[in-house]
């Protein structure tokens, strides 16, 4: 299994304020990996400079074997960004926002290709409204396919699930899980502990500027003491009463 | 690198494409952007303009310049809000992590604001043609009147986008443009700059609308434009470049 990202001593300081002090991981080829931090521990920076979007203070890092630095036409060709806040073009159709990526792309037939991203989404019903009129979930959604467009090899979705309700979250999870069986690499940032143990490969923890603990999901249970047994009344949560209601309710 | 040069034009036609349908889906900006400035003609000819003493008998013709360049600089607002959503939207992150010239991004939106800034002058001077406004201008002189059109909506466009790129609220990336809207009237546009006091006329004859309007006119009516046009072309260069080096600097922020 070879590498897609490597990051080594990643520093970066905004107006005197070291965010990334020094931050070290890999990720392998294949892996959906999660970086989970608090708001504001700088998760979105990493993102960002492993996007090329901003430009690192110190330490290297790679992403598909390209220097984020020094190549970044070549990382940009290899990856995809899904941001914080689902970024689809408001007054385009949602087949139109496709087709425009599918262009900007190079791809040979934009046309088919936002056909076949419509269905695999479930948006084929919804492709000719514009996103305004979608939910939540439906715009997410249309934001993943935007970026799939073309089937780069290394996936960032930055909180993808942040604002979503419950039914459109567990939508997402499955399409990171489908992925990742296809041999996609996910970048995952989270705030959210139970996404991370929902779809992790490997954790990777940001807190104050640095990765304090790091592997898969059983290696980080084995830094705690063993867990006691204990026998407690389950009570069903919320979520779980809410999703047990809304039952398998399709997405208009 | 040099593949994503090649498709320097391919990915400006995507850009420019995109930002017209923006323009052509929402009616109420073409709309906004000639009935302000069709009204206010139509005021100025019809209940000011018995009153304004010009060294012309036909004031269409006299206000028309001036009337054109408040059109652009109430169109390039646009342009300013919709870069202005882009960046809130994450749209510019999203075309900034992928293998396009990043250049077209911002280009785009440029092209788009010179084109449909083309149209609606073009519906002005034809309302204009039914008020009365009469030209004795040749082939060479259109283009000129043309060439300086785009230069002053080139300048004013880099304004509006260092304004949508750097503006913090909706109101922010518009709001710098009420100013520019406002210089045509302290200039020759609706009266002779002799009638007002010395420190206003001083404003008047030296600020970049004044040259720009008279060049304009001396065009329009086949008059020689003496050193005009000139100045014109040097303030709109001038407020160009300086524009675009700012626009650009917050453009690679």
């Amino acid at each position: 299994m070879g590498t897609a990202i490597e990051v080594k001593g990643l520093r970066k300081s905004f107006k005197g304020t070291e965010v990334l002090k020094s931050v070290d991981f890999e990720v392998k080829r294949g892996q959906i990996f999660t970086l989970l931090g608090s708001n504001g521990a700088g998760k979105t920076t990493i993102v960002k400079i492993l996007t090329t979007l901003l430009k690192q203070d110190g330490g290297t890092a790679a992403v598909n074997g390209f220097d984020v630095a020094s190549k970044p036409d070549q990382v940009r060709k290899s990856i995809s960004l899904t941001g914080q806040f689902a970024a689809v073009d408001e007054i385009l159709t949602g087949r139109e926002n496709l087709i425009m990526i599918a262009k900007l792309r190079h791809l040979a037939n934009p046309r088919q290709v936002a056909d076949s991203l419509l269905m695999r989404f479930g948006l084929t019903d919804a492709a000719d409204r514009k996103p305004s009129t979608y939910s939540g979930g439906m715009r997410r959604r249309l934001d993943i396919a935007l970026s799939l467009v073309g089937n780069p090899p290394i996936i960032f979705l930055d909180e993808p699930t942040t604002g979503l309700d419950p039914e459109a979250r567990i939508e997402v999870w499955k399409i990171v899980q489908e992925l990742a069986n296809g041999g996609t690499t996910i970048f995952l940032t989270t705030q959210y502990l139970e996404e991370a143990e929902q779809l992790a490969d490997r954790i990777a923890i940001l807190h104050e500027g640095r990765i304090i603990a790091g592997g898969t999901l059983e290696e980080l249970k084995k830094l705690f003491p063993p867990a006691e047994v204990e026998y407690v009344e389950k009570q069903p949560t919320l979520e779980e009463i809410f999703l047990a209601i809304v039952g398998t309710k399709g997405e208009k | 690198m040099e593949s994503t040069k090649n498709y320097f034009f391919s990915d400006m036609g995507v850009m420019l494409g995109r930002s017209m349908r923006h323009v052509f889906r929402s009616m109420d900006t073409i709309i906004t952007v000639c009935i302000t400035p069709i009204a206010m003609m139509l005021l100025f000819v019809y209940v000011f303009g018995g009153a304004i003493q010009t060294d012309t008998d036909n004031y269409v013709n006299y206000l028309l310049p001036g009337i054109l360049l408040i059109a652009i600089a109430s169109g390039i607002a646009y342009t300013a809000y919709r870069l202005f959503m882009d960046k809130q939207r994450g749209i510019i992150e999203r075309f900034h992590s992928m293998p396009i010239s990043r250049s077209t991004v911002l280009w785009g939106h440029v092209l788009t604001s010179i084109v449909s800034n083309a149209i609606s002058l073009v519906v002005i001077i034809l309302v204009a043609l039914i008020m009365g406004f009469r030209s004795s201008a040749g082939v060479m002189s259109w283009l000129a009147v043309a060439g300086i059109l785009i230069l002053f909506t080139l300048a004013l466009t880099w304004i509006a986008a260092l304004a949508g790129l750097s503006a913090k609220t909706v109101e922010g990336a518009s709001a710098f443009s009420y100013p520019l809207i406002f210089l045509p009237f302290i200039s020759s546009a609706f009266v002779p700059t002799d009638s007002m006091p010395t420190v206003v006329r001083v404003f008047a004859e030296n600020q970049p609308v004044t040259p720009i309007v008279e060049a304009l006119r001396a065009l329009l009516a086949g008059q020689p434009v003496g050193h005009d046009i000139w100045v014109a072309l040097a303030w709109c260069l001038g407020i160009w470049i300086v524009a675009y080096l700012f626009a650009m600097r917050a453009f690679k922020r």
